[in-house]
């Protein structure tokens, strides 16, 4: 499904953001991407939605490899993919269903699906009342449900969620956490950038961490069942 | 196309000011460069005036025969340059001469012989009415054996032809400098557009829209300002045009397929921003 072998990436002013990374996320899987900030997290995530290129190494994506990719093929690749941020990055003039319907209008599919489609979806995380409400008119933790319909809404095997409970409370957290949790018992992939060791802690999955750019640490690998909490030391803050 | 059209005219809807902005700023544009084009057009109808006035003149040999010069007056209408051919007769010649010569007339009554030479007038048709026509029409002329003279104002006409040439010139370099300029500052306003719209463009990407998509409705976009801004131009500039000519100097419009040659001029630098600015922006982030 996503598979990084030894994976190199130079800053383009020099210096590197990743060393020498390896992994393997397999289909249906959850893994979390932890570490410091600045250590690496988000280039992967762009890796993976070929936003970036790697100086060495392979990157696999789906099928597709991200090195060799032709520039028409990313929207392809991206279909694939449902990303989900901090920031929630909504259109704010328009409502939660024409934000989720917009994800499915780009891949030119046709209206009568697209309805039933968003539908489903804002079902799914619960927003279904909340359709015509503008982002605005939402909390955080509504606003990042509208992302996650909008990045599920292509029915995508992979869900990349980039620090998507950096911006919301306890409770809203927790909520999107499970959201997430749901959509990975429905078969989906699931890789999770976050510094929050609490919530690593409460969930028996996978854990990658990077340190400056090098992988300091897979739980899949590093311990048997792999279920194994990262250490303290890296993700505290 | 239905998406792209919708998301087009969405963005009016959105960004009203800056789309009323970006149509104004192209009008006006445009209007600076209909200005200049109302003078072109004027100064071209001014030349044309003059123009009509180059005439060449071919004088008779007296008792020059009737036959040949009816048959000669045939054969010059039939040269290719030539739009008429007049025979003027000698007692023509002097009633015209004292209608026209009024401080004359109590020589010309004196007169016990009319001393003016029968003549042909010839008017050339338009686009020949240059030096080299028009000399070579004379030469022509002169073959004729009852030719005496022939007569066409050389330095007139030559004067014409460096008029012609500096106004076409003038007409060229400056046009083409005002063009420029609307296209600079279109395009500028146009790349506003896709800069108000970056955080939409990275997010349509992100969903994996393809750079097809994204640019459709931009250019969509850009041509229909750049058209409602061409017809506010032909608007002002009638506005212009009609003041003009009614408190300065009589004047004349753009002809129907001058004025919407403008307004495709404005949906074609519309259209041509956008490509620019957005495939620039895309190209970048």
């Amino acid at each position: 499904m996503i598979k990084f072998t030894n994976v190199f990436k130079a800053f383009p002013k020099g210096g590197l953001a990743l060393k020498d990374v390896s992994f393997h996320v397999a289909k249906g899987e959850f893994a979390f991407l932890t570490g410091h900030s600045g250590a690496g997290k988000s280039t992967v995530m762009k890796l993976i939605y070929a936003e970036e290129r790697p100086t060495s190494g392979e990157v696999r994506v789906s099928g597709y490899n991200v090195n060799e990719m032709r520039p028409r093929e990313v929207p392809m690749l991206r279909r694939k993919l449902g990303i989900v941020f901090q920031d929630f990055r909504l259109l704010e003039d328009r409502t939660a269903e024409e934000n989720v319907a917009f994800a499915l209008e780009v891949t030119a599919a046709r209206a009568s699906t697209i309805s039933a489609r968003v539908m489903r979806v804002l079902t799914q995380v619960g927003l279904a009342a909340k359709a015509q409400a503008y982002p605005r008119e939402l909390s955080g933790g509504e606003q990042q449900r509208v992302a996650i319909a909008r990045s599920l809404v292509n029915e995508p095997t992979v869900l990349l969620a980039d620090e998507p409970t950096g911006n919301l409370d306890e409770r809203a957290t927790r909520g999107v956490f499970q959201l997430l949790r749901d959509i990975n018992a429905s078969g989906t992939a699931v890789v999770m950038a976050t510094h929050d060791l609490d919530l690593v802690r409460q969930a028996p999955y996978r854990v990658i961490e990077l340190q400056e750019g090098a992988l300091v640490y897979d739980s899949s690998v590093d311990e048997t069942g792999g279920a194994a909490p990262p250490r303290d030391q890296a993700v505290a803050p | 196309m239905n998406l792209t059209f919708r998301e087009a005219i969405l963005t009016f809807k959105r960004a009203p000011l800056l789309s009323v902005l970006s149509v104004t700023t192209i009008a006006f544009s445009l209007f600076v460069l209909g200005l200049f084009g109302l003078v072109v057009v004027n100064l071209q109808n001014a030349l044309r005036d003059v123009e009509e006035r180059v005439e060449v003149v071919a004088y008779l040999l007296p008792g020059a025969p009737v036959e040949g010069v009816a048959q000669a007056l045939k054969d010059i209408e039939a040269f290719p340059e030539v739009q008429s051919a007049n025979y003027v007769s000698e007692d023509e010649a002097l009633a015209r001469a004292r209608a026209e010569l009024v401080e004359l007339r109590d020589v010309m009554q004196e007169l016990e012989r009319n001393p003016l030479p029968a003549s042909i007038e010839i008017k050339l048709k338009p686009g020949f009415r240059d030096t080299d026509h028009v000399s070579a029409v004379a030469e022509r002329l002169r073959g004729f054996g009852f030719v005496d003279d022939v007569r066409f104002g050389r330095d007139w006409v030559e004067k014409l032809d460096r008029l012609r040439g500096l106004a076409a010139a003038v007409g060229i370099i400056v046009g083409a400098a005002f063009a420029v300029v609307a296209i600079i500052i279109i395009g500028t306003t146009i790349r506003m557009a896709v800069l108000q719209r970056s955080r939409e463009i990275a997010i349509m990407r992100l969903v994996g829209a393809t750079d097809g998509f994204i640019r459709r409705p931009f250019l969509l976009q850009g041509a229909i300002k750049g058209l409602l801004g061409g017809l506010v131009a032909i608007g002002l500039s009638f506005g212009a045009y009609a003041l003009i000519d009614r408190y300065l100097l009589q004047s004349s419009f753009f002809t129907q397929a001058q004025a919407a040659g403008i307004v495709a001029f404005g949906a074609l630098i519309g259209l041509l921003g956008s490509t620019i600015s957005v495939g620039r922006h895309l190209k970048r982030v």
